[in-house]
């Protein structure tokens, strides 16, 4: 059997990240100083108030979004975190989903917006998520680590690349979907495409569209406990302990607080997508 | 001029589209030129004209290029060769910008499956035209809302397209068209997705619209009853090409070939063809000038039971009848004024056979077709039973050849004259058409 030369990918993956570590610096700097930046403010932000006053004023929050069982739930909850003694790593883990999240959104929809409306865009998108969403989170923590250091940053970055496909997909997926009819009503009017775009196609596209907001942020949540071994603390940190510690008890808390938070955030985009479809609902 | 004008368009979908659109050019069958290429010619060589105020109907099978080609009108496709001049501009060289300014102004969609909004309100859907020109809110909303009302959804505004029926719903599709105030009206299978009540009262709606408003109206169809019932003209396409265009009476009686005949044969004859078809020559007449024993003679030459009275240039005056006569001669009146009947019913050249049952059974006279005031021909009952004798037996002799249509509401329409007699206000004499 004739042997297949060995293909060096991994070396040149190396060099590739001694290159971008050594070359572009300033620029991960700037980046890593900004996310810092939202991480922390949020998180201030989110600790300025007593936790039982943010424990009411959130369940007020869930009353008028959803109603009164969802608003029970809240307060119960909220309040068990804060006697688990979890409450700051709580509010850190959320800001950083919440961080991660957003720019993961920011960036997906554009890029699923271009991706349904050219077929170029699409095929060329779509690797690249497989990739992002498959890889093993570990194989870019560790370059996400040489880039920005050890802390909250290289967490929030880990988990925007592995939260972003869905926003990506699910955009371009309900952008497609949109009755072909409806958009040639609209174009047959004399629309620009922006127009289109914004007035037909987003509108009718977002239940689709947060359904994908609501699984971006339940992959980041999911993406923080694997953050936390990076050294971004929060909830993900507490149970990195945990486990290194085999302390059983500690471990199953901190993961308690992450379901607890995970429930509420995907109560919550779940019904503002219903809201987004409010309209079929009247048929 | 022609306000829509199409020279020698082609649509071709699918690449390789230039080699498919020389084959084709040299007149090479489209199968042959798909098996070739793979490349689909959905519109060959479409040339016509439709005049400002016309409804041009095109019809042909599903798939024969009747939205294809509707669809270069406006350019929601683009052509692949050949002119489409609307005013007599060529828009197929327009830059984008003049294309959507066209489209804003000039020409309006209405579409098969309604193709609202649904996230919008009525009255947002209607103004749609007028936000996409920027046209500023008060002004767009008072507009739209108007355009309700031409279309009797006044008070419709608020309420979502799902909360009403299909027919409101394509109500809606057409005042969204029509707010716009374009001169130029789309329409693809506007009502084929509608039940056949609702589609007839949209029909007569439409056809009371344009009486108004003189649209141009490019209408598509596969349904020869509707086409006849709104086409002024009609053309006719099969695989990508136009085989006939005519009026409905030119294509009924004179089909180009058996494509054609075989959609005329579906056609619900009483409905198309009109009392100008069926009506004969006026023999039994008399003028007014000539007196009652001119009338006498006259009858017993003819021997009919009634005369028709004329005036100077042919103008129908009244009728009178034997047995009056016969006394008016006994007293030795002079003129016919006293045994003149004025009002006895008459109809207009165009109205449709299914129309004329009714003013017919008014009357032992032959019914009198009648033309600003001029008398053109009669209609002997027999002569009305005989024409709907053939009009029910025609299709049911060609039975194999009918059209096949992936709908059943126009199967539906074949049957509806007995089975809407009583909700249809507009056309009672339909009831009694079977059975008299
Ligand atoms: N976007 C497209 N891409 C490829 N082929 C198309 C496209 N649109 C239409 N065709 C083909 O062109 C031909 C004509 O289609 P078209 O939709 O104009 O027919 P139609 O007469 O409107 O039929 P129907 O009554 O079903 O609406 C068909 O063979 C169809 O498959
Ligand atoms: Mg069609």
């Amino acid at each position: 059997m004739p042997e297949l030369p060995r293909i060096p990918l991994g070396d040149w993956v190396d060099s590739l990240v001694d290159w971008l570590t050594t070359n572009l610096t300033g620029f991960f700097e700037v980046i890593s100083d900004m996310l810092a930046w939202s991480v922390g403010h949020l998180e201030d932000l989110l600790l300025l108030p007593p936790a039982l006053v943010l424990t009411v004023l959130l369940a007020l929050f869930a009353w008028w979004i959803r109603g009164r069982g969802f608003a029970l739930f809240t307060l119960l909850a909220f309040a068990l975190i804060e006697s688990m003694n979890l409450w700051e790593r709580s509010m850190s883990t959320l800001s950083l989903v919440l961080v991660a999240s957003f720019i993961a959104v920011a960036i997906g929809l554009p890029v699923g917006i271009a991706a349904a409306r050219n077929e170029t865009v699409s095929t060329a998108v779509r690797p690249v998520l497989d990739f992002m969403q498959t890889m093993p989170a570990f194989v870019y923590l560790i370059p996400a680590i040489f880039f920005f250091g050890i802390g909250q940053v290289p967490g929030v970055v880990s988990t925007l690349v592995f939260s972003m496909p869905p926003a990506v997909r699910l955009t371009e997926l309900g952008i497609r979907q949109v009755d072909e009819e409806v958009v040639e009503a609209g174009e047959a009017f004399g629309a620009t495409p922006r127009q289109i775009l914004t007035k037909v196609q987003i509108p009718l596209a977002l239940p689709t569209i947060m359904a994908g907001v609501n699984q971006v942020i339940m992959l980041a949540l999911s993406m923080v406990v694997i953050a936390g071994i990076v050294g971004a603390g929060g909830l993900g940190g507490a149970v990195f302990i945990a486990i290194t510690r085999l302390n059983v008890g500690l471990g199953f808390e901190g993961g308690l607080a992450v379901v607890i938070l995970a429930i509420f955030l995907d109560r919550v985009t779940s019904a503002l997508s219903d809201r987004a479809t409010l309209y079929e609902q009247t048929e | 001029m022609p306000q829509i004008e199409l020279e020698h368009v082609y649509k071709i979908f699918g690449r390789h589209a230039d080699e498919a659109l020389e084959l084709l050019q040299r007149g090479v069958a489209r199968d042959e030129v798909q098996e070739k290429t793979g490349a689909v010619g959905a519109v060959i060589d479409a040339s016509f004209g439709v005049e400002q105020g016309e409804i041009f109907v095109v019809m042909g099978l599903s798939g024969s290029g009747k939205s294809t080609v509707v669809r270069t009108i406006n350019r929601l496709f683009e052509p692949t060769a050949g002119t489409v001049r609307i005013d007599g501009e060529n828009i197929t060289e327009m830059g984008s910008k003049d294309l959507r300014r066209l489209r804003a102004e000039k020409i309006s969609m209405v579409f098969q499956h309604f193709a609202l909004f649904p996230h919008r309100t009525v009255l947002e859907n209607a103004a749609w035209g007028l936000e996409v020109q920027k046209v500023e809110s008060d002004e767009r909303l008072r507009r739209a809302e108007e355009s309700l009302d031409l279309v009797g959804l006044s008070g419709w505004g608020d309420s979502y397209p799902g909360q009403l029926s299909g027919g409101m719903q394509q109500r809606v599709g057409l005042a969204r068209a029509l707010a716009t105030n374009a001169d130029i009206l789309l329409m693809d299978e506007a009502f084929s997705a509608l039940d056949p009540l609702i589609r007839r009262e949209m029909q007569d709606q439409l056809v009371d619209l344009q009486e108004n408003l003189r649209k141009t109206i490019v209408f598509i169809t596969h349904d020869l009853n509707e086409a006849m019932r709104l086409g002024d003209r009609i053309a006719m396409m099969k695989d990508g090409q136009i085989v006939q265009i005519g009026t409905g009476e030119e294509i009924l009686s004179d089909p180009a070939n058996e494509y054609v005949a075989s959609f005329v044969s579906d056609v619900d004859r009483a409905r198309v063809l009109t009392a100008e078809a069926v009506m004969e020559e006026p023999i039994a007449v008399v003028l007014k000038r000539e007196g009652p024993s001119a009338a006498m003679r006259e009858m017993r030459q003819r021997q009919v039971s009634g005369l028709f009275i004329l005036g100077p240039g042919r103008k129908l005056i009244g009728a009178t009848l034997d047995d009056e006569v016969i006394a008016a001669v006994r007293r030795g009146d002079l003129s016919l004024d006293n045994i003149t009947h004025t009002e006895i019913p008459a109809v207009a050249p165009d109205t449709p056979l299914a129309e004329l049952f009714m003013p017919s059974a008014e009357s032992a006279l032959p019914l009198p077709v009648v033309k600003d005031g001029k008398l053109l021909g009669v209609i002997p009952r027999v002569t009305l039973l005989a024409a709907l004798a053939r009009a029910e037996t025609a299709p049911t002799d060609m039975k194999e050849i009918q059209i096949p249509s992936e709908e059943p509401e126009s199967e539906g329409s074949e049957t509806e004259p007995e089975g809407q007699s009583q909700e249809d206000h507009d056309d009672r004499t339909e009831a009694e058409v079977p059975h008299a």
